[in-house]
């Protein structure tokens, strides 16, 4: 059962463009315990998470969840959305959080669903709510909100009650029911 | 004959052996049928959330609904007439509401229970619609968040006052007969109707 410190240093040998060091957008205090939180190029992802599934000494078999972050309002932040991948390796009781950051004004990510089935609502929520677009999804469809719904309701300049989109719905009446 | 027309309350023994047939089904159309159709409420539940928990204990036995003859919940549009909107509405929800309304068949009513029912409540979101009554003809709106089940059986009752008002038109406003045929086959022996309360 390899420790998180084995697991970072395979890592490190086997990929030399990833950041180990997410700070300071990830953690909220200095310590984050044996959790290893990792940041990944978006022309990377697909193979390092092959890489993460498929290697003895990781194997993450479950993806837990995939979210999103806008960080429109944070001062200190380089890129606007980050795409957390959560990962559990149910072989050795281990987690990682994998991000990726990803830019206005088409925020695309290559798709995870060839490695997990499980991305496949995950990314369409995430494509819903953020409006980044997962190349190679299947049916990047929304799934939270209704079709013909224009917005992407999550992103911090979107106004909580929303542009005017509920005010344009037939209304039934006594005649025409 | 003249036609002439009268209040049934009044009728006295000689005035209904020379009742046409016509008022007295009208007459049994308004005297009897609304009042049967008001204590035979069939609501159908309609809960999205928290004010169906109180649905339920108001159709439980400690509140009991069918006290009012309310208490067949029927979860076919097609066999109900009263629908209960308890809960907010998503506006992806708001299609399914409005096809679960033409459903039912006339006549039929309409209950919106609670805050979020009835003006979106706390829910001041882009997908909560703030109202069901600005999608749908609503007829009792019942206030309380949620309300409490003695709140809900006062909207029921004042759905069967409105029934028992103008719940079932007469064939005449409809337009078209209701099918209704009524013929003695034997030969009625007619007795004096006792004073009937008047309301």
């Amino acid at each position: 059962m390899a420790t998180p410190d084995e697991m970072v240093a395979v890592l490190k040998a086997k990929f030399s463009s990833i950041s180990f060091d997410p700070k300071p957008l990830l953690m909220r205090g200095e310590e984050a315990g044996d959790q290893i939180y990792i940041r990944v190029e978006p022309e990377n992802l697909v193979e390092v998470m092959h890489f993460l599934r498929d290697d003895p000494g990781t194997r993450f078999e479950q993806l837990i969840d995939v979210t999103c972050v806008d960080y429109l309002n944070f001062p200190e932040a380089e890129d606007r959305y980050g795409v957390v991948y959560s990962l559990l390796s149910i072989t050795h009781n281990h987690r990682i959080w994998v991000k990726c950051f990803v830019n206005d004004p088409s925020p695309k990510l290559p798709s995870v669903i060839g490695v997990w089935k499980g991305a496949d609502w995950m990314e369409r929520e995430v494509f819903d709510m953020f409006g980044v677009v997962f190349e190679g999804h299947p049916d990047l469809r929304r799934i939270l909100t209704w079709d013909g719904f224009e917005a992407h309701p999550l992103r911090k300049d979107y106004p909580l009650r929303g542009k005017g989109e509920r005010e344009n719905y037939e209304v039934v009446t006594r005649d025409s029911a | 004959m003249e036609k002439h027309t009268y209040d049934p309350h009044d009728m006295s023994s000689e005035d209904l052996l020379t009742t046409r047939l016509d008022n007295l089904v009208s007459f049994f159309r308004k005297n009897s049928v609304n009042w049967a159709r008001k204590h035979s409420l069939w609501p159908l539940p309609f809960a999205t959330a928290c004010c169906g928990i109180e649905l339920m204990a108001t159709a439980s036995s400690r509140y009991d609904l069918a006290r009012f003859g309310a208490e067949v919940m029927r979860f076919s549009p097609r066999q109900s007439d009263l629908l209960i909107c308890a809960g907010r509405v998503a506006i992806k929800m708001m299609p399914v509401l409005q096809r679960i309304y033409k459903q039912i068949t006339e006549p039929k009513w309409v209950i919106s229970m609670g805050a979020c029912a009835s003006t979106g409540g706390v829910f001041d979101t882009y997908a909560v619609v703030q109202g069901v009554d600005q999608f749908l003809p609503v007829d009792v709106y019942v206030p309380g968040c949620p309300p409490r089940p003695e709140t809900l059986i006062e909207g029921v009752m004042a759905i069967q006052r409105q029934v028992d008002r103008d719940g079932l038109k007469t064939s005449q406003e409809r337009g078209k007969g209701l099918g209704i045929v009524a013929e003695p086959t034997y030969q009625v022996n007619v007795e004096a109707v006792a004073d009937r309360e008047t309301e």
